[in-house]
């Protein structure tokens, strides 16, 4: 990666060290933005609460307290609790865990392998390939993100949950359905549905202008496999749109599982999420009586959405060679 | 040009149909059998097959799409399932109207503070306030609405006792107020920064250097050649404030109690009512590409510079 760049222009050798490649130089200029150093930090201190949940959390995220129902915040429940004496603070840990398992697969599967994959070869090989694919991607930006996304979840649920519970029946596991994974699945496939177009637009107009490089050329000319031109020559030169892209879209795919969990479709409860968290304390009465309750949760979803905006942002500054 | 005009036309009704293929097998056969989720634990062989037949479930899938979407241009949407035999068209109507004001309400307070400020930001770069307001302007756009909504409500109606807590009386009354707020200012953000985007590549164009050359005050620069330039990609992406605001009324009118699209479809998920969710997806779809269609077209004609091929 440091090799690729090195002939990038004089003007740009002057003013950084000698060597030094893109994405070190990009890292550097990276590091002196204080806004973006302090949102990387915040996303690392709110993913690892939630990733060591299980270690930090200081109660069970369904432990009923009820010595506590509804108190507000104090020493013994940082965050209050909820309606039934439920810690609030642990459930938020164990909701952030949820949420960053489920955008973390979305962004890998939908995001990465399907997007790029599929953009690569469209923008390469062109004509049919192409217009099938670009034609698929069109059909699911004529929905609504949101709309594709709802409607994904409100039908598959059943027929997902029926098939989880054939695993169930057929296989030695058990206990699939109420650890809950039907409903990852079932958010993971409606987030990565509206995922992967955006994706793919990007990473095939990349190709687009790429293809017709001398390097290109001349690696077809020394005889490299397809595969090889694909993901050793055009995949690292259009990485940089991709790594903005990969920011912004971690910030609103939190985003839309936090809304479908708001709307029922996503974590059903009693197992923790943002989402339903926000709704409980949302409400009119809830607001009236038990108003610390948006607290905890609405402050780790805003960090996760603010941040992820801000690095995208800071990224795009940074990668983006007009800018530089 | 107008060969690109005429290949989005062209395309529009394999949008739709698409679309409508897309909701139609997954509002029909994404639950399961439908017969089997209608009669529940009533369910047995004989009434199965006859509830099948009189729903028309036996002929061949095409068939069964066809009826559907003719009906569904004909304004039948077939009937709700949670409302027993109402027809979805006789509930969606009022409350399409009711969004519909909503909507252009936080349409109002996007564009009539989100232009000027994105313009006067343009002519301020490289000053503090540029950067500041800028910043500002991305914290607001992340507040999930979620969020933002039960903190206003909170601030503006529990504490402060400015505004009634949630109902809808009309485009004219006070209650409108909060829910355009919150649904218009992410709008407000994003609009300042796309035109003090665009400003700023204008104002750095060769033309207005002639434009000031050639003597024209400040104000006639500003107006007719700076303004009107950057106005340009504005057009693009009013369908996509429009689609954004579908999400935002979801939360929105559940949690302020207005009886609008957003809170009957938020009703009918919880109620997994598929009639209704199929109807406001299709329509939320079709509006849609219609937008995104009118956007690329005006966009096209407004902007000469524009060659497709």
């Amino acid at each position: 990666m440091t090799s690729r760049t090195r002939s990038g222009g004089t003007a740009f050798q002057q003013v950084s060290k000698a060597g030094e490649g893109h994405f070190a130089r990009a890292f550097r200029r990276l590091l002196r933005k204080r806004l973006a150093v302090i949102c990387m930090v915040v996303l690392v201190v709110v993913y690892g609460a939630g990733i060591f949940a299980a270690w930090i959390a200081p109660h069970d995220y369904n432990a009923q307290d009820y010595t506590a129902i509804r108190k507000p915040p104090s020493t013994e429940h940082w965050a209050g609790t909820d309606f039934t004496g439920r810690d609030v603070f642990t459930r938020v840990l164990w909701g952030v865990q949820n949420t960053f398992i489920l955008t973390a697969v979305a962004i890998l599967t939908g995001g990465l392998v399907i997007g790029v994959t599929l953009g690569l070869v469209s923008g390469y090989f062109g004509g049919r390939t192409d217009s099938v694919i670009m034609r698929l991607g069109e059909v699911f930006a004529s929905f609504p993100d949101i709309l594709l996304v709802i409607i994904l979840a409100a039908t598959l649920r059943p027929r997902i949950i029926d098939g989880v519970r054939w695993i169930e029946d057929h296989t030695a596991l058990d206990g699939l359905i109420n650890s809950g994974i039907p409903d990852y699945i079932v958010i993971s496939l409606a987030l990565v549905a509206f995922g992967w177009v955006g994706m793919a637009r990007l990473v095939r107009g990349q190709v687009l202008v790429l293809r017709t490089t001398q390097y290109v050329d001349a690696a077809k000319a020394i005889g490299a496999s397809t595969r090889r031109i694909l993901f050793a020559h055009l995949l690292p030169n259009a990485i940089s749109p991709i790594i903005v892209t990969v920011s912004m879209g971690m910030g609103s795919l939190a985003l839309t599982e936090i809304f479908l969990s708001w709307l029922g479709l996503g974590i059903q409860p009693p197992r923790p999420s943002l989402g339903v968290m926000l709704r409980d304390a949302g409400s009119l009465s809830a607001l009236r009586e038990t108003p610390w309750l948006l607290l905890a949760p609405g402050l780790a979803a805003l960090l996760l959405v603010l941040c992820w905006n801000l690095l995208g942002d800071a990224l795009n500054d940074v990668l983006n060679p007009r800018t530089r | 040009m107008w060969i690109y005009i005429a290949r989005r036309v062209l395309w529009l009704p394999f949008a739709l149909l698409a679309v409508s293929i897309v909701t139609f097998t997954l509002g029909i056969y994404g639950p399961g059998d439908p017969v089997t989720v209608m009669l529940g634990n009533k369910y047995n062989e004989e009434a199965a097959t006859r509830l099948r037949r009189e729903l028309g479930l036996d002929r061949p899938f095409f068939v069964q799409y066809g009826d559907y979407m003719w009906g569904f241009v004909r304004g039948d949407f077939g009937d709700s399932l949670r409302f027993r035999d109402r027809p979805v068209r006789s509930l969606i109507g009022a409350k399409m109207w009711v969004s519909a004001r909503l909507s252009l309400a936080a349409l109002i307070v996007s564009y009539s503070l989100g232009l000027p400020l994105g313009f006067w930001l343009a002519h301020r770069q490289g000053r503090w306030e540029d950067p500041t307001i800028v910043a500002i302007a991305v914290f607001l756009m992340s507040i999930p609405v979620m969020i933002s909504i039960p903190f206003m409500l909170w601030a503006f109606c529990l504490q402060l006792h400015w505004v009634p807590c949630s109902g809808w009386g009309g485009f004219f009354d006070v209650r409108i107020v909060l829910p355009a707020v919150t649904m218009g200012i992410p709008g407000v953000a994003g609009l300042a920064r796309l035109v003090r985007a665009s400003t700023l590549d204008v104002l750095g164009q060769d033309f207005i250097r002639t434009a000031r050359a050639k003597g024209l005050s400040e104000w006639r620069v500003s107006s007719h050649h700076v303004f009107q330039n950057a106005m340009i990609p504005i057009v693009t992406i009013v369908a996509f404030s429009i689609a954004g605001l579908i999400g935002g009324a979801f939360i929105t009118e559940t949690i302020f109690g207005i009886p609008g699209v957003g809170q009957f479809a938020v009703d009918s998920i919880f109620n997994r009512d598929y009639p209704v969710i199929m109807t406001i997806t299709l329509l939320g779809a079709g509006a849609f590409v219609i937008a995104n269609l009118l956007a690329d077209v005006t966009y096209a004609l407004v902007d000469p510079r524009i060659r497709y091929r």
